[in-house]
């Protein structure tokens, strides 16, 4: 089964909605407007250090949940990279669907 | 909510026998469904008990026996990470291979299900993680270097993770017994283990209750302000 783009964009801002709620950094954000370009960390990100963790941990368990995938968001390449994957809603979309496709999702 | 659902759920590594089956029993007395984990199956069975067949230094062994947790309980409150191994040989005489052997299990086992623990606990911001060490590491126990190396690492994991889980509501500690007639230290000279005894301010073996105690003592949900944190039991040393 592949997971189409929309689908797992969803499962990200929910998840985001979700863990930004519990974080100052979120005041003044109007959660019911992110989309694919919202910051998720760093100078104007929604998350603190703690949300991002979370919320990558609950795409993880969500997706592999649903894909039957055993995927490793957090993995040495995701670290690695200059630009970090997880800066953006988007790049999470783009950096997950990298990984399912690997996995042959 | 089903009374299944409202069950306590608690995770024993290396349940097959020793210590690790003993805390499952009493475990399962106090109220909790319980999972184990060994690499081999088991001859015994439990009510209220289910084992998986699982090495937990094996990443993705791991993985399914928390993917079975998941399925069959979705939840959980408790993991010991019970599941080490020994070994006991003068430091000249040790191979590499032992140190990589003890450091799998020991180490990265502790390490790996920890980690997954955490994303079932972290649902209900509530969890309790407990580990074992060992006197042997404030004892600087010779004889022991491999074991004391890879209990001091699951020391310090204890008290690294306490930090990182506490914003999750997740406690973790760790009890250090002293020796307890068990499998594992069935093949160290009576006299040495004499002479250890000796060294304790209580001198007497211990029993797989003393390690109990301190288990039921960190998991209860009122020992939330306890984390990070090494009982040596037998005294101080
Ligand atoms: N007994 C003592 O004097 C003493 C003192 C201080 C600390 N401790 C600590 O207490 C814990 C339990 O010791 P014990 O005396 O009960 O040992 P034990 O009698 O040898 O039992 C160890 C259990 O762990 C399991 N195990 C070993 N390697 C495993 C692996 N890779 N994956 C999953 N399960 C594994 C074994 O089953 P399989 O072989 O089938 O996997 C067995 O069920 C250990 O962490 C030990 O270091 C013991």
């Amino acid at each position: 089964m592949t997971m189409e783009r929309d689908t797992l964009t969803g499962i990200i801002l929910a998840s985001v909605r979700e863990f930004a709620q519990m974080s100052d950094k979120a005041q003044g954000h109007d959660l019911a407007a992110l989309d694919e370009k919202t910051r998720l960390f760093g100078g104007s990100g929604l998350l603190d250090s703690l949300g991002l963790v979370s919320v990558l941990m609950d795409v993880e368990q969500q997706v592999n949940d649903s894909q039957g995938t055993a995927i490793t968001i957090a993995d040495e390449r995701a670290m690695s990279q200059e630009r970090s994957p997880f800066r953006s809603v988007g790049s999470l979309t783009d950096y997950v669907l990298t990984l399912l496709h690997e996995q042959g999702a | 909510m089903s009374d299944t659902a409202a069950q306590p759920v608690a995770l024993v590594t290396g349940a097959g026998k020793g210590i690790g089956r003993y805390l499952v029993e009493r475990l399962a007395q106090a109220g909790y469904r319980v999972f184990g984990c060994s690499r081999k199956p088991v001859d015994w069975s439990l009510p209220g008990y289910e084992h998986v067949s699982a090495d937990v230094s094996d990443e993705a062994q791991v993985r399914g026996l928390f993917s079975a947790i998941r399925e069959r309980a979705g939840r959980l409150d408790v993991t010991i990470n019970n599941a080490g191994v020994a070994s006991m040989n003068h430091f000249l005489l040790t191979p590499a291979s032992t140190l990589d052997k003890l450091h799998a299990i020991n180490v990265r086992g502790t390490f790996l299900v920890t980690r997954e623990s955490v994303r079932l606990m972290r649902a209900r911001q509530f969890g309790r993680i407990v580990n074992l060490s060992t006197i042997a590491v404030p004892l600087s126990l010779g004889g022991e270097a491999a074991y004391v190396a890879t209990k001091s690492a699951v020391e310090a994991l204890t008290r690294v993770t306490s930090r990182e889980l506490a914003p999750f509501g997740i406690t973790v500690n760790a009890v250090a017994p002293t020796p307890i007639d068990t499998d594992l230290i069935r093949s160290v000279p009576a006299d040495k283990i004499q002479a250890l005894v000796d060294q304790l301010a209580i001198k007497r073996l211990g029993q797989p209750e003393d390690v109990f105690n301190v288990v039921r003592f960190f998991i209860q949900p009122e020992s939330s302000y306890i984390t990070g944190q090494v009982i040596y039991l037998g005294g101080p040393l």
